[in-house]
């Protein structure tokens, strides 16, 4: 648990918007983000949501897994449908033809989404400044078509499109910084998160969604089936990753960089690296490689960071 | 719903595809899913909320003694709970052995 007592947990919401019979596979981290997510922005939401993993196990017609007003679109577009609706209740209420009320306008989306397809109209929403929230579930491939290899896989990953082999390491690419291309639009508020630290992911969400303005939340979410680890390992491997300093948690408001969260003790890649079957064919030069990048990143955010931490 | 799932005809499905019930997903139960089920044990849980709020499937409840423990009509069995137990009180025990 993130730097509170064990037993914060009793302080959090009860309602779940969320709910349970969800068809997502065991131990999946992506759901409870997903949860987490919804209970920090409460009932007044919108939420328009682009095909993969999380659309697909949460609306088989005629069920819904949603208690809340929620649409399904196409791959590409949910920033664009949420800055419509947006838009819209903006000027049904300025007609009087709606009450006056605060409600969360929010578009999600997986990496696949984010970083690859809907990618321009993403940048067209955040650059128009509207009032939204767009929350990314990053589980490092297009992992509801059968893991296939996306811009956000990162660099040594086996996917099925970019397997290992004698000739291929697997991922030949860097991850795609999807935080830092936000940051670039100059919006008010950029986070990055993670499900297994929950009172972290809560607190950001509940930030964004009071700040006026633009804001994006990127959630990294283990996924056991596709990086091939235990259903009950999920949640380690998510602390793993921050405390390796794979993926950092910080928050950019306006312009001005934060940790928030600084690991007690840094542990080597390999520790986050070792356990996960689409890594296990990496040989030690590579993980050597891997962690020289992952150091120069994260000396690279300390400085963005002034130094913190 | 009014009628079990596998009885509505695409006809009687509303224009647009559009869901009228919310959260109506509860009436397709994940329990059946499971190899294995958490086992509480009351007098060790110290009754933090820790495996609640990792429970991806928003399974777990509090039963009236206070204690927590999962919900199994939608349990899946994926033994995140057992893993993060602060205390260690809960055991994933396999559904074959009853």
């Amino acid at each position: 648990m993130d730097r509170f007592s064990v037993f914060s947990s009793r302080l959090v919401e009860k309602a779940e918007y969320f709910t349970s019979g969800h068809r997502a596979c065991q131990g999946c981290a992506e759901a409870l983000a997903v949860r987490l997510v919804m209970k920090a922005l409460g009932r007044d939401t919108i939420v328009a949501m682009a095909t993969g993993c999380m659309e697909i196990i949460s609306s088989p017609l005629p069920t819904t897994a949603w208690k809340v007003p929620w649409i399904h679109v196409a791959f590409e577009n949910s920033s664009a449908v949420v800055s419509g609706c947006e838009a819209g209740m903006k000027a049904m209420m300025r007609k009087g033809k709606l009450n006056q009320k605060k409600i969360n306008f929010v578009a999600m989306g997986g990496d696949g989404s984010t970083a690859d397809i809907g990618m321009g109209p993403l940048s067209g929403a955040l650059e128009r400044g509207h009032d939204m929230l767009y929350v990314c579930y990053d589980n490092e491939a297009y992992m509801n078509t059968g893991i296939q290899r996306s811009s956000a896989t990162p660099f040594g990953a086996s996917t099925t499109t970019s397997p290992a082999g004698k000739k291929s390491i697997g991922q030949q690419t860097q991850k795609k910084n999807l935080p830092q291309i936000a940051v670039a639009h100059d919006i008010p508020y950029v986070a990055t998160a993670c499900s297994s630290f929950p009172f972290d992911l809560m607190q950001k969400v509940k930030k964004a969604s009071a700040i006026s303005g633009p804001a994006y939340i990127h959630i990294l979410s283990v996924c056991p089936t596709g990086w091939r680890i235990q259903p009950h390992d999920a949640i380690r491997y998510g602390r793993l990753a921050v405390d390796a300093n794979v993926f950092p948690l910080y928050e950019v408001e306006n312009g001005e960089y934060r940790l928030t969260y600084t690991p007690y003790k840094v542990l080597p890649v390999r520790e986050y690296l070792k356990g996960q079957g689409r890594f296990r064919h990496l040989t030690d030069k590579e993980i050597e490689l891997i962690q020289k990048n992952v150091e120069n990143d994260y000396a690279k955010l300390l400085k963005k960071c002034g130094g913190q931490g | 719903m009014a009628k079990p799932m596998e009885q509505i005809k695409w006809q009687e499905l509303e224009v647009g595809a559009i869901a009228v019930e919310v959260g109506n997903a509860r009436e397709y139960e994940t329990g059946t899913w499971r190899s294995e089920r958490p086992v509480v044990n009351k007098d060790q849980c110290i009754k933090c909320g820790v495996c609640w709020i990792f429970c991806p499937d928003a399974c777990i409840i509090q039963a009236a003694q206070g204690h927590f423990e999962a919900d199994l009509t939608y349990c899946k069995g994926c033994g995140i709970c057992a893993r993060e137990c602060p205390v260690g009180c809960i055991s994933m025990v396999s559904e074959e052995e009853g």
